[in-house]
């Protein structure tokens, strides 16, 4: 392979890699900080993906939409409308013991799918969407990929900034509180589901941005794209493998998960074919596996939740 | 439509598949009661339910044999994972056994894709004519559908009302501190809690594949109607779980008559939706976790 060909890999696996970070972000927001178990990652994803792709797509005969807005206000919708969601289900589960939240954004996920594959007049059915705009589209390929590289990047590194801004200010310190002790944080009147709400909410928009930057990379988006729970599962191994609690950790988890994840798939596209197929589910099996022994051997992932450490004599 | 029709066509498919979810949602139940989490292996568990079947199949056994075997390889299958994957997480917070559950579906669906691979297969090839009895259509494996899962589910309740340890299961779902301090052997119940949830996986899964066909994804799409019955139901309620998956069987045949067909399975999500917000204890009153 040519240098120009390994860059563009490369770039290609970074821009995915910062697409994932900011899903694991949104994830850490909600599990590392509120302990709240959302497995509809891919829901959000979606719903971010496509809403971009009907605010700012082209006009289209076979769904509402395409209105052509700007870039920009299309991600604003896509992240409020995400939010609209998160609001609803945060309402109805947040109440109730995280296991109920875990089976309803299942269950949000999949219903999800199903309207994305059957209502055509919404989403183009099974065709989906195309002709998304992107930005910087108007460079060479490898000059519009770097400078989407940028973009994303950017982003990841300012969604960074602020979240980190937010953990450290008594905001995030109260998180933590109703985290840790439940009843303790009750107990000097924090608002419990509200504050939980919050963190699901911002956790599910983060998510919705992924989507956004996910439809403009691959200017179209079909239900298929939205491997339902491949994706949810990655994502979560991205976040415990890198640390639950710890953003430097999400981010670090989404570059490992997502480099391994496609080099691997040149190896097995490299195997015969009958073999190939086999490999691609064993590889699945592996990301189990890795999920367990992490679980096992290092709950706290790689780098560790910052902890400040009590003054003790 | 008249009333035969209606039965022939709603109720008594809805019964079928309503059978199958509540022998799953009885299994979500018990680990609700007893270990206190959600597994979200259950689904995949009941897919390699269904393959151990087809493997013995395969090999030449009768239908009834492969059921058999069935239930011996999952129930072996559950301990084992049990003692992997979920024993060392009991002192920790119950969401970690929740979180390892969801790496376990993953595992057991890979296990599955790569050995049997991803297209549908079948324990018999050919149609199966319904036969009529007095104006009911019913299959052959429809009729042994329900004769088996209901048996069970009376072989079950028995266990669990009349003999020492079906009755310490349930007082320990009840109240788990005052049944290990009585002297209850806590190890010994998680162990025959594992066993029953084996056996039901294995003819939830058996049952699913001889009425439809077996997929690697099979369980995994059975996996929210089940939780839903569970629910709607009242968690960790065994008679619970039985008319919940009843209930969501049935309503699931028949918004048919309402909705078009392809959002049969939102039926579920919704049920699930509308008993968390009108009543989150379910209709017999479980436990709110």
């Amino acid at each position: 392979m040519e240098l120009i060909g390994i860059l563009n890999y490369a770039l290609f696996i970074g821009i995915l890699a910062g697409i994932y970070a900011l899903l694991s972000l949104g994830l850490n927001m909600q599990w590392g900080l509120a302990g709240l178990f959302n497995i509809g990652i891919v829901g959000f994803f979606a719903i971010g993906a496509y809403s971009f792709g009907i605010i700012s797509g082209k006009v289209s005969n076979y769904h509402i939409g395409g209105w052509e807005m700007p870039m920009v206000l299309g991600a604003i919708g896509a992240m409020l409308i995400a939010a609209f969601f998160a609001w609803i289900i945060g309402k109805l589960c947040l109440r109730l013991r995280s296991d109920y939240l875990a089976i309803a954004t299942i269950g949000l996920a999949e219903t999800i799918r199903l309207v994305l594959k059957s209502e055509t007049w919404l989403s183009g059915g099974p065709r989906g969407i195309t002709g998304i705009p992107r930005p910087f589209s108007d460079l060479a390929y490898t000059e519009s990929q770097m400078a989407f590289f940028a973009l994303v990047v950017g982003l990841v590194f300012l969604t960074y900034l602020l979240l980190q801004r937010q953990l450290k200010a008594p905001w995030g310190r109260m998180m933590r509180a109703i985290r840790d002790n439940e009843i303790s944080a009750r107990s000097i009147g924090k608002e419990i589901e509200k504050k939980r709400l919050h963190a699901f909410i911002l956790g599910c928009v983060l998510m919705a941005l992924g989507g956004v930057l996910f439809a403009m990379f691959n200017r179209s988006i079909t239900p298929e794209a939205m491997d339902p729970i491949h994706m949810t599962f990655l994502i979560w191994v991205m976040l415990i493998l890198g640390g639950s609690g710890n953003n430097k950790g999400a981010i670090l988890g989404a570059l490992i998960v997502t480099t391994v994840w496609s080099v691997s798939e040149i190896i097995t596209d490299q195997l015969p074919h009958e073999i190939a197929v086999q490999a691609k589910y064993a590889r699945v099996f592996l990301v189990g596996l890795v999920l367990q022994l992490i679980l096992r051997f290092r709950p706290e992932g790689l780098l560790p939740e910052f902890r400040l450490q009590a003054n003790s004599k | 439509m008249d009333f035969l029709t209606f039965i022939n066509f709603f109720i008594i498919p809805g019964l079928i598949v309503g059978a199958i979810y509540a022998s799953g949602a009885i299994a979500i139940n018990l680990l609700f009661g007893v270990l206190r989490f959600a597994n979200l292996a259950i689904g995949d568990m009941i897919t390699l339910g269904a393959y151990w079947a087809l493997m013995a199949k395969v090999l030449g056994a009768p239908l009834w044999l492969a059921l058999i075997c069935s239930i011996v390889l999952s129930a072996m299958c559950a301990l084992l994972l049990d003692k992997l994957f979920y024993a060392y997480l009991r002192p920790k917070p119950r969401i970690m056994m929740v979180m390892a559950s969801l790496g376990v579906a993953f595992m057991i669906r890979a296990v599955v894709q790569v050995i049997w691979g991803v297209d549908p297969l079948s324990y018999s090839t050919g149609i199966s004519r319904p036969e009529r009895y007095a104006g009911l259509l019913l299959k052959d494996r429809e009729l042994w559908t329900l004769a088996v899962i209901v048996s069970v589910f009376v072989g079950l309740f028995s266990y669990l009302k009349f003999s020492k340890w079906g009755k310490a299961l349930l007082a320990y779902a009840n109240n788990p501190e005052l049944v290990s301090l009585c002297g209850v052997s806590v190890t010994r119940l998680i162990f025959i809690t594992w066993l029953i949830v084996g056996t039901l996986v294995a003819i939830c899964g058996f049952f699913m594949g001889l009425n439809t066909e077996l997929k690697s994804m099979m369980g995994w799409h059975l996996l929210l109607p089940m939780f839903a019955a569970a629910i709607l139901g009242g968690v960790g309620r065994i008679e619970g779980a039985i008319i919940g998956g009843f209930i969501i069987g049935l309503l699931e045949e028949m918004s048919v008559l309402v909705f078009p067909a392809e959002y049969k399975s939102a039926v579920a999500f919704v049920v699930l939706i509308a008993i968390l917000l009108l009543r989150p204890t379910g209709l017999l009153k479980g436990k709110v976790l």
